[in-house]
């Protein structure tokens, strides 16, 4: 069943994902500079922010168990396989069937976990506050993003992402009104999951709004390097999923070889236009309150229902 | 399945799907201007869905509808809305009886009792877009809602003007228009209660205020 090309194109797709990732991060914190005008740092400030990192040693504080020692890990490894799973490129990769949809959102949950109990694990009450309020996060924002994926999946009849992706990508030109409703509200999730300005701000150390930085505030060193990295590879994923899932094409279909490598330079340039629209997102919206974070993704698990409730309407046999 | 729906009823289907969409957005919209804009967007969408519709079916009283839509609904009520407020220097934010969240939860609740119910009544129609009569209930109940839940009369006028849109969704969508005296007759009856309704509980309401501010 898997082919060589079919394991080639995987590796590719995992090797890009590690290689774009932080590029990613870099655009999009190049083009909020601008948007702000600021003068932009260098698109390959994540690069030398992980060189940097990866070369000073560790400091541990006292209390810290293995499990801190251990979280970058878990964490950087769910976030590889994320990137794996998802079809950037093609939809023939071998290691999709070992997660479907649903198990992408857990394998993003354990992430969270970890890093959660990884913050608490110290004892210092920043971590703690970071932990709770990133669970907080990610109890309002699982649920919406998996009813996202059930109204995609009931389009595809299949839970599987690589199978979803494919039975969107080859089709007729058909609109659903039930996509854009999933669509608004996979954004709305996305912000959410990776830190970004309506719910958190990513380039924040002020106390009382921080939630993504309290949690790592402890950790030095390569595990910092690993967590900045899966931080990316996060944004990453998100992106790909989206893009996957809303603007399939392009993506190719199986072991064609050709058609892969014309994939490269069209996910490039849409995650190009994506990461500047998140720019945009980011610069035109202010920073709710935490306690106004229920609400935004409140709407989000709202809009997700209504597009699983007009797909049942408008778009089921009849 | 889906290949079998012309690109019309796809376009009107997206339409109806925006102003549910919008709809909720004005439920969830904490200030007036901008769910005054709302609800102007919200008639720009239904004019663009008549339109559709007349163009398909060619029947030609709906453009009249679609372009008195135009007028009415997203151009010469949002601007009266707009001034309005202005004048009357209404406090910016919306004020709701119950808290904003909660009504959203209950919306949605709506919308699925008004799905459940328009299922088998569509089924009795022969019109290809006739799943868009779910969705013009849920928009009808919620504007509904938004009536009930809202403190302020412009906001209450604008729960009520939603609600004809609504109506007026599902009279061209479901059934390819009503008579064009209904229509009128509708046209009528909302700008008389707009007109009454804003009267009754804004001039008298600002004049008032004015004079006990003057006494103190």
């Amino acid at each position: 069943m898997i082919s060589i090309s079919g394991l080639l194109g995987q590796a590719f797709a995992i090797l890009l994902a590690l290689v774009l990732a932080p590029l990613l991060s870099g655009w999009v914190g190049q083009c909020r500079a601008w948007l702000q005008s600021r003068s932009a740092p260098p698109l390959l400030l994540p690069y030398y922010m992980l060189h940097k990192l990866f070369r000073k040693d560790v400091v541990l504080a006292h209390g810290a168990s293995s499990l801190f020692r251990a979280a970058p890990f878990v964490v950087f490894g769910c976030m590889v396989l994320a990137c794996a799973i998802i079809p950037s490129l093609s939809t023939d990769l071998p290691l999709a069937p070992a997660a479907d949809a649903l198990a992408l959102v857990g394998v993003f949950g354990l992430a969270r976990i970890f890093i959660s109990l990884a913050a608490m694990d110290v004892g210092t009450s920043f971590g703690s506050l970071g932990g709770r309020r990133e669970m907080l996060i990610g109890f309002l924002a699982e649920p919406a993003l998996l009813m996202v994926i059930f109204t995609l999946a009931m389009t595809a009849q299949s839970t599987s992402v690589a199978t979803i992706v494919e039975t969107l990508a080859h089709r007729d030109f058909v609109i659903y009104p039930s996509l854009a409703f999933a669509g608004v509200a996979f954004t709305f999730v996305s912000l959410a999951e990776n830190a970004r300005v309506p719910v958190d701000n990513p380039a924040t150390h002020l106390e009382l709004t921080m939630i993504h930085e309290a949690m790592i505030l402890e950790y030095s060193g390569r595990h910092l390097a690993l967590i900045e990295w899966a931080a990316s590879l996060k944004l990453y994923a998100y992106s790909c999923l989206g893009l996957a899932l809303f603007f399939p094409w392009g993506i190719a279909p199986g072991d064609d070889f050709l058609a892969l490598l014309a994939a490269i330079p069209l996910l490039v340039l849409k995650l190009a236009i994506g990461g500047a629209i998140l720019a945009g997102i980011e610069t035109v919206n202010a920073k709710v309150r935490i306690f106004r974070a229920p609400e935004f993704l409140g709407t989000a698990f709202m809009l997700a229902v209504l597009g699983l409730l007009v797909r049942l309407l408008l778009e089921s046999k009849v | 399945m889906n290949a079998a729906i012309p690109f019309s009823a796809q376009l009107i289907n997206l339409f109806a799907a925006v102003i549910l969409l919008l709809a909720f957005a004005m439920l969830a919209q904490r200030r007036m201007l901008a769910l005054i804009n709302l609800f102007a967007l919200q008639g720009f969408t239904l004019c663009l869905s008549t339109l559709v519709v007349a163009v398909t079916t060619g029947q030609s009283h709906l453009y009249y509808s679609a372009g008195l839509t135009l007028l009415l609904k997203a151009m010469v009520l949002p601007w009266i809305l707009h001034r309005l407020v202005r004048k009357l220097n209404v406090k910016s934010e919306v004020e709701a009886l119950i808290n904003i969240p909660t009504t959203m939860l209950v919306g949605l609740l709506l919308v699925m009792i008004a799905f459940n119910v328009a299922l088998p009544i569509s089924q009795l129609s022969q019109t290809i877009t006739r799943g868009t009569l779910g969705i013009a209930m849920a928009v009808v109940m919620l504007a509904f809602l938004m009536m009930i839940t809202r403190q302020k009369a412009i906001t209450q006028v604008v729960g009520f003007l939603s609600m004809e849109n609504g109506l007026f969704l599902a009279a061209t969508s479901a059934t390819y228009g009503m008579p064009i005296v209904v229509e009128l007759g509708i046209a009528v009856i909302i700008l008389g209660v707009f007109f009454f309704q804003i009267r009754d509980q804004f001039d008298s309401l600002d004049i008032r205020h004015m004079e006990r501010l003057k006494d103190n």
